[in-house]
């Protein structure tokens, strides 16, 4: 076996073991719940008057073998699995016959929309400022350093909450929120994409702010480092022009930057629920959201499995690309150091 | 033995909280570091009005209701009142010790957890590195807001140190990570040897001969650590999952989101939450980033 299969296998080994772990941690804790979340339920719906006598005893009886609450957890748990292994995330107990994967899908593409194009821009603007301001100094640096050190160190949903009273509230130049306009279906029309546009920069630019600010902090350290380093002393030493000795302090500076990327739009599906909840915008944030007001659990688990796939897949590839380009890496890792 | 240290060219100071202190003192007198005055000078403000303020000013309860829906402020209420009509610059005091207590839990049970993992494995190596540095790789890869929804979700009822736990439960791996790393390159070091040649156990040259070693790291680590587990609580609180039976700044933004208080105007409702938590967050930051440079000279500039 080559060096870099063994690195591949054991690293799918750790990364299988976190997924059971998680899946587990997912299936296990809301279980942990004094009483049976479906008595609950059951007995809200009740005293909602929203349905009575039988259809209430089936509702009842979809739940529990849904759940299969009448059997021992290890049973449970297979069943559990038997539905995820299908891409079957279970019925929403809060908007009651709709599917936990159909409410997801419907909410995950406002969510990508936001968040995508938010990190893409956030990390290229931040780092271009970063790495100026490592390389210029002075009053330059100071200023940018300060700045983006304050923006990336208020909360997100904190500078969220500002932009939205600042921008919407007190001099209402965006609409104060939401997704589109009240009243409108989402279609795939040039008038709703206009409007859903105008509902879109608010929380775009909530986003983008902090993402310059903790990337361009991040970039300057990282280059400052470099700056400092050897290799860059004896560049110099030898009379290497300038221009060049930045080129590799750049791409050196770089690569920690490369892997933020991958992980951040790993995590876009968790990074930013409150952003989504303060502009009210309908992502997978506002719908957790409702899902945890109504308790309403295996939405709370299709979401939360969401932002556990999405993460350890991004680091997991992460990982794969570094062992395909860092010799270094894949010797540590087959024992070889 | 000192003769032969002394013609090293890294000489190890040995950082005790002594000497950590007087260092601290002395480069920060000196002006080297203006952030780390301001930090600490936001931090005391901010800690005297959250733990001295309800002294002061008569304990108040911050759950009772004293007036109606979003009151503007007045000289009775000075920050006007929330939702329910309970007093806000009450509440604000209130919540800002609610975050700090459980940030300050959270901080130190990740900090513990971690320096605990971090040192055992580093310092034994083998097997036992394998496979705590295996666990905690599993544990840093599993997103900590998803343990933090579920764990608070199984909780029904979360007192404020319950929310600490949970928080720090969580949040300890990266502190494992970097501290073993730091063991690790401490492990060779001759004073080790002649602590272990004189029958010291595990326990006592972690305690004695690895922590003081690295007391400014760990330091620094917590300060991150504090930070972060009052961010934790405030999201969480935000998504409805926060303290039960008290206030918090999470909480107040919590409610002030659920009840419009953005979109009505009513800025005394969410505004104080708003900027304490900006501002405890960027002073612990500036906190940490400073201390970075006085124990760490390489990070200075000219």
């Amino acid at each position: 076996m080559s060096p870099f299969q063994r690195y591949l296998l054991t690293k799918t080994g750790w990364y299988l073991l976190a997924f059971f772990l998680a899946i587990a941690a997912n299936f296990y804790l809301p279980r942990l719940i004094p009483g049976n979340p479906v008595d609950a339920l059951v007995a809200r719906m009740a005293a909602g008057g929203g349905a009575e006598g039988e259809a209430l005893r089936r509702i009842y009886q979809h739940y529990i073998s849904e759940f299969g609450l009448d059997r021992p957890m290890w049973e449970q748990f297979l069943v559990y699995l038997g539905n995820l292994a299908r891409g079957d995330l279970g019925t929403s107990f809060s908007v009651f016959p709709a599917r936990v994967s159909d409410l997801i899908l419907k909410a995950l593409p406002w969510t990508i929309a936001l968040q995508l194009p938010a990190i893409l821009l956030g990390w290229i603007l931040g780092n271009t400022l970063g790495a100026i301001a490592a390389y210029r100094g002075g009053w330059f640096d100071r200023g940018a350093f300060v700045g983006s050190l304050f923006i990336s160190s208020i909360p997100y949903y904190c500078l969220a909450i500002m932009l939205l009273y600042g921008l919407a509230v007190a001099l209402p130049i965006f609409p104060a929120g939401g997704g589109y306009s009240y009243g409108r279906l989402p279609t795939l029309s040039w008038s709703f994409l206009m409007d859903a546009l105008r509902h879109y920069w608010l929380p775009f630019l909530s986003l983008v702010l902090i993402f310059i600010g903790g990337q361009a902090v991040g970039m300057r350290s990282m280059a400052i480092y470099e700056l400092n380093s050897d290799y860059v002393n004896y560049a110099r030493s030898l009379g290497v022009p300038d221009r060049r000795i930045i080129s590799y302090i750049f791409r050196n500076a770089m690569l920690p930057q490369v892997t933020g990327l991958a992980l951040s739009i790993g995590s876009l599906v968790g990074g930013a629920l409150i952003t989504e909840i303060v502009f009210g915008y309908p992502g997978i944030g506002t719908l957790l959201f409702s899902a945890i007001r109504q308790n309403d659990y295996p939405l709370i688990q299709g979401v939360t499995l969401l932002i556990v796939i999405g993460i350890l897949l991004a680091n997991y590839l992460v990982d794969i690309a570094y062992g395909l380009i860092d010799p270094r890496v894949r010797a540590v890792q087959a024992g070889e150091r | 033995m000192d003769v032969v240290a002394a013609p090293q060219k890294h000489t190890v100071v040995r950082r005790g909280p002594l000497r950590l202190l007087l260092s601290i003192l002395r480069l920060g007198g000196i002006g080297v570091n203006a952030r780390f005055w301001v930090s600490i000078g936001l931090l005391s403000a901010i800690l005297i009005f959250g733990l001295l303020g309800p002294a002061l000013l008569g304990k108040r309860d911050p759950l009772r209701i004293v007036g109606g829906l979003y009151d503007p402020p007045s000289s009775k209420v000075w920050l006007g009142t929330d939702n329910f009509g309970r007093d806000v610059f009450t509440q604000l005091m209130y919540g800002t010790r609610t975050s700090l207590t459980i940030g300050l839990i959270a901080g130190a049970i990740a900090t513990g957890i971690g320096v605990a993992i971090g040192t055992l494995a580093g310092f034994r190596g083998g097997m036992v590195e394998e496979a705590l540095m295996g666990f905690t790789n599993v544990v840093i890869t599993i997103p900590s807001i998803v343990i933090l929804i579920l764990l608070s979700i199984a909780v029904q009822s979360r007192s404020i140190l319950a929310m600490g736990l949970i928080i720090g439960i969580t949040s300890w791996p990266w502190t494992a990570r970097a501290v073993r790393a730091q063991t690790a390159s401490l492990r060779a070091r001759e004073h080790l040897d002649i602590a272990r040649l004189s029958g010291a156990g595990t326990l006592s040259l972690i305690l004695w001969d690895i922590i003081p070693y690295m007391f400014s790291y760990i330091f620094m680590a917590f300060v991150l650590q504090f930070a972060s587990g009052i961010l934790q609580e405030a999201a969480l609180s935000l998504l409805g999952l926060g303290p039960s039976n008290t206030i918090s700044l999470g909480i107040m933004l919590h409610w002030s989101l659920l009840w419009e208080a953005v979109r009505t105007g009513a800025w005394w409702a969410f505004f104080p939450p708003t900027v304490f938590l900006t501002v405890i967050a960027f002073a612990l930051l500036l906190l940490q980033s400073s201390l970075d440079e006085i124990f760490n000279p390489r990070l200075r500039r000219k």
